[in-house]
């Protein structure tokens, strides 16, 4: 079947972009124009007619651009209309009364570019991510995975376990030929270096935290401060500020980019017990928002000590000795947390805080040097891969042929993530989030 | 100088019958062929030239290796000739990969051609329903598309239910050494011209292919005593799951090498080698190069090995295994006395290179039927394979499925979960052949699971469904089958805690969780002799049934895995696409892909899906068709 969806949003706009694609789609082009199919890849404004009616609808921009050089590899053609209610809805309407046409569903010109082998599962999903792109370093590392080059980092690795694999099947195949001893042995040996670069790329959360974003959690006891320092960061009154202790009943949010990345702040509510009984949920949702963070912002203050809270902190997380302006705040800190004095109140080391903080995020999660993890589903893939490898590692002078059947399942598992194989499983799962490329 | 062990048939008595099945050719495509027909109940005619050289081993005198003697396992599993046979001939029998595990060890035994051909022949003699005719089939008969018989060079005509053409290398056959040519048919063999016009004129499509074959050496002139000898295996690993012990003497086979002189003479004169020359076209095997071959390829290597290979106990014929080749005589002379205990040595006749057309394997179904003439079987070389074992079990596979085209039952398919023949078949009816087909144990996806060990467990009990395995077979498999179990349940039973396996010396981790057999023999420290000593009641277990258990315990965590892929793989194989689409009419599919589909003519989803540069859009289109085509049927 040929598709065809309106590719812009609905409503009102200059211009709207309809397209097709399918083996019907130049014979729909020819029936929306009345005119034969322009030069392939070249734009030409030609008049639209309904086909039943023969009733005029538009002045347009047409594209034809045959298979297989086209998004989808398919034919493929664009109507660039008038972004008129109206003009979409008759254009979508003449079509549906073409035979062998049909509506697309969400993703399917990005799922028949993918089968059609014009993307590969990685490119696929970076389109969607592009679009979804809201800070420049989302941008970039989404348009460099969708050039490919996440891609051709795991066929890369694939390749390696195949050319080893091949090395072992020989060593098995031809065991009554002088080839050089230990063959399969040490094929295995030279993928040693490559599980640990998976392991250091599985451990690299770069990728998923800058297209997910980070979460930075602010903890303390009441009447620390915490309201105020999320207000600092946020610059506009987010929360509630009160001088009053327990304000803050629940977790609340504020979205903003820091270095590139998106990163969600959350305020929480002061962790101390109290007989208040919504407080009391406020403090264990607090506590596992803290537990969830990425990083963590202990606030305390010399008349806010900060209890039990100062357990929830780890290596990279900050200590904030707030109201700097009534004196030092002493707290011993596990390895690793950073303290830094301020006063929310007077503005002192404020500024010194949000360059800190700006540094931290872009380095521990801004965009990559080398192309980065950025999906549960490629983590899951790649965790499977290590762990084959290692069992092939230790099945390595057992038996060649088990460690052979372990790198074919690691060489499955990256597969997937660039959808090589298993595909149409995997596309369903892949594609029924996917609501762009239409 | 053959004893005839065979009573031939009278052309005339042969002409008078309707028969079920004919074979053509007594090869060993042939042999397993008229075996598997006549073992299935059909009335079977085996047409051959010459009796005498029925079950000739007319390449080198071995049987088996990795892959191979996977074949032969599963050949003698459904009660064929092959495994036997080697057995009474094998004379230096070894076990090839024994320090890796069971799946990939092959069974390969080197083979007295005389006795081969004996045993051979006596099994045929002792097939009952298979008779044997000394001609020269000269045409096929057709009758409304379908073969209805054959007829001979001496105008018999010879009617049948089912044909299995086994032919060889006889089509278009084209012998070369150097600048010398001859065409194969010619060896005082008379050619089948007409055959070869009828197989043309059947609109199949051909391809060439070439192979070689190394000079002979006269034995009696090479000096062994300078050379490494290499002995069989003590006791020898039978092939047959029936053989319980060798009783044929057993000989030795002795390694030399190339040395640079050889090289040096070689690389100057290669031109002179008509593969180089240009004057063959054929496609020849990667994995099996000619000497020529090897030194343009690595020219850097100076010693490539070789095996000199006794044709047999009384026969001072050696096979120099690893210089095929088809340079000219007086060179093949020259350089084979540059190898070291070759100096003085006699050339019987020389090595050379042939040329041949086979049909390609995509004109046929999974069971070896011509799509384009019903009841038209082919088997072996022709369908563009190498090797003996790949020849058999093409063979078995054609003549079982013969027999019951003949009675009108179901074919029989084996797929690539269950055996190596499946596998073989499916690659040749699937993806056709670039270079003559070898079997390689990394051609099966589930190589875990079929392992010669088990060919009995996989296919004996199908074997005995299609009536194709005999009873005294069938007894000694629901022997083994329950002393398995019983072993199995012992396994199972005995145990211990890690500190009692600490009093043995037996380091396990200390968690105090008891471990039965299975568990113990999984540990890479521990082996079943260490088990037999604090055991003693399974230390009688026979060894298929010890190794059995041995294999269990090891692959154990990965068979699981690899069942569950087998399943997915069969939800596939059991989706069966209609056989009457016309796929060059189908506008959803590429060019390409439809003429793809249209060649191979697909029998399930899972085998579509194997079709090379087949995408997943086109199979979710061809699920669709098939869909559609389905319910306009109802």
């Amino acid at each position: 079947m040929t598709i065809y969806a309106l590719a812009t949003p609905v409503g009102r706009s200059a211009l709207a972009v309809i397209r097709l694609s399918g083996t019907r789609a130049g014979d729909a082009l020819k029936a929306l124009t009345r005119k034969p199919l322009p030069t392939a890849r070249e734009a030409r404004v030609r008049p639209v007619f309904c086909p039943e009616t023969g009733r005029e609808l538009d002045q347009a921009l047409v594209l034809w651009m045959p298979a297989p050089h086209s998004f989808t590899g398919e034919d493929c053609v664009e109507v660039h209309a008038h972004g008129g209610l109206a003009v979409v809805e008759s254009i979508l309407t003449a079509l549906a009364s073409i035979k062998g046409l049909r509506p697309a569903e969400a993703g399917e010109f990005t799922r028949r570019a993918v089968v059609n082998g014009r993307l590969d599962l990685t490119a696929a999903e970076a389109i969607g991510d592009l679009i979804d792109a809201e800070t420049s370093a989302q941008q970039q590392q989404a348009l460099r995975q969708m050039r490919g080059a996440l891609g051709a980092l795991y066929n890369g690795w694939r390749d390696r376990i195949k050319t080893a694999l091949a090395h072992l099947e020989a060593d098995i195949e031809f065991a009554d030929e002088d080839l050089p001893g230990g063959l399969g042995q040490d094929a295995l040996a030279g993928l040693d270096g490559l599980a640990e670069e998976i392991a250091d790329h599985l451990a690299d959360q770069r990728g998923e935290r800058l297209r997910d974003g980070v979460s930075v959690a602010i903890i303390g006891s009441p009447n620390a401060g915490k309201s105020s320092i999320i207000n600092i960061l946020a610059k506009k009154d987010a929360a509630i500020v009160s001088p009053q202790a327990g304000t803050t009943r629940d977790v609340v949010e504020v979205s903003l980019v820091m270095a590139g990345v998106p990163v969600t702040i959350a305020d929480t509510a002061g962790l101390r017990l109290s007989g208040d009984d919504i407080e009391m949920q406020g403090v264990v949702r607090a506590k596992r928002r803290a537990e969830e963070a990425d990083i963590r912002l202990l606030v305390i203050a010399p008349d806010a000590p900060p209890g039990d809270a100062v357990d929830l902190l780890l290596a990279g997380d900050f200590c904030l000795g707030n109201k700097a302006d009534l004196g030092p705040t002493k707290l011993k800190l596990p390895d690793g947390v950073r303290s830094v004095a301020l006063s929310a109140l007077t503005g002192q080391g404020v500024d010194a805080f949000q360059t800190i903080l700006t540094e931290t995020l872009g380095q521990r999660f801004g965009l990559a040097e080398q192309p980065a993890l950025t999906r549960a589903r490629h983590r899951a893939a790649l965790e499977e891969a290590l762990s084959y490898l290692q069992r092939a590692d230790a099945a390595r002078y057992r038996a060649l042929e088990l460690a052979a059947e372990d790198l074919r399942l690691a060489s499955r598992a990256l597969g997937r993530i660039t959808g090589r194989v298993d595909i149409e499983a995997l596309l369903d799962i892949v594609f029924a989030d996917f609501c762009i490329g239409k | 100088m053959n004893e005839a062990l065979i009573i031939g048939l009278e052309p005339n008595a042969a002409a008078q019958q309707p028969w079920d099945v004919i074979v053509i050719g007594g090869g060993h495509a042939g042999c397993e062929a008229a075996g598997a027909a006549a073992r299935s109940g059909a009335k079977t005619l085996l047409v051959t030239h010459k009796i005498e050289t029925i079950g000739e081993m007319s390449c080198n005198p071995a049987i088996g290796g990795v892959g191979k003697g996977h074949l032969v396992r599963e050949i003698d599993a459904l009660d064929g000739y092959m495994g036997r046979v080697a057995d009474l001939a094998g004379i230096q029998f070894r076990l090839l990969n024994r320090r890796k595990g069971p799946a990939v060890r092959g069974p390969r035994a080197q083979a007295d051609r005389k006795l081969y051909r004996q045993a051979m022949q006596v099994a045929v003699a002792d097939t009952e329903g298979l008779s044997v005719l000394a001609a020269a089939v000269e045409d096929l008969i057709l009758k409304d598309g379908r073969i209805a018989g054959v007829e001979t060079a001496d105008g018999h005509i010879l009617r049948a239910g089912a044909v299995v053409l086994t032919t060889g290398t006889f089509l278009d056959g084209l012998i070369h050494i150097g600048e010398e040519r001859i065409p194969a048919g010619r060896h005082g063999e008379a050619p089948a011209r007409r055959l070869s016009q009828r197989l043309y004129g059947l609109d199949l499509k051909l391809g060439r292919l070439k192979t070689g074959t190394p000079a002979r050496l006269d034995g009696k002139t090479i000096a062994y005593e300078r050379l490494e000898e290499q002995p069989g295996d003590q006791p020898p690993v039978p092939f047959s799951f029936l053989t319980t012990e060798i009783t044929t003497p057993q000989t030795v086979c002795h390694i030399t090498g190339t040395t640079e002189e050889t090289i040096a003479l070689i690389a100057a004169n290669v031109t002179k080698s008509p593969v180089y020359s240009g004057q063959i076209a054929g496609v020849g095997p990667r994995y099996c190069p000619s000497i020529e071959d090897k030194v343009v390829r690595f020219p850097d290597r100076m010693r490539h090995q070789i095996f000199l290979e006794p044709e047999g106990l009384d026969d001072d014929t050696v096979y120099p295994n690893g210089i095929s080749t088809s340079l000219p005589s007086d060179l093949q002379d020259a350089f084979i006395r540059t190898i070291p205990g070759l100096e003085d040595v006699r050339i019987i006749r020389p090595g050379y290179a042939i040329e041949y057309d086979y049909v390609d394997p995509r004109e046929l179904l999974p069971n070896l039927e011509s799509k384009k003439v019903p009841g038209l079987f082919l088997a072996g070389q022709i369908n563009g394979t190498t090797g003996y074992e790949e020849a058999g079990g093409q063979g078995l596979v054609a003549g079982l499925n013969a027999a019951r085209r003949a009675g009108y039952q179901d074919p029989v398919y084996f797929d690539r979960a269950e055996a190596y023949l499946g596998v073989m078949i499916d690659d040749l009816v699937t993806r056709g052949v670039s270079e003559p087909y070898r079997m390689f144990t990394a051609r099966a996806e589930y190589r875990l699971s079929l392992r010669a060990d088990n060919a009995d467990q996989r296919l004996t009990p199908k074997g005995i469904a299609v009536g194709l395995v005999g009873a005294t077979r069938a007894r000694a498999f629901e022997a083994k089958m329950q002393d398995l179990e019983a072993a199995r349940a012992v396994a199972s039973r005995l145990n211990m805690t890690p500190n009692r396996a600490a009093h043995y010396g037996l380091m396990l981790n200390a968690d105090g969780v008891r471990r039965n057999l299975f568990d113990l023999l999984a540990h890479p420290q521990i082996d079943f002799d260490k088990m037999a000593a604090i055991w003693p009641e399974i230390a009688a277990w026979p060894e298929p049934i010890r190794s059995q258990i041995e294999t269990d315990a090891q692959y154990a965590g990965y068979l699981d895995r690899q069942d569950a892929d087998i399943a997915a793989f069969r939800r596939d194989e059991n989706f069966v696409l209609p056989s009457d689409i016309d796929y060059l009419s189908q506008p959803g599919l590429a060019t390409e892909i439809r003429q793809k589909l249209q060649a191979t003519r697909p029998v399930t989803l899972g085998q579509a899906a194997r079709i090379d540069g087949m995408t997943p859009a086109a199979l979710t289109q061809l699920l669709h068709i098939a869909k559609k085509a389905a319910l306009a049927a109802e």
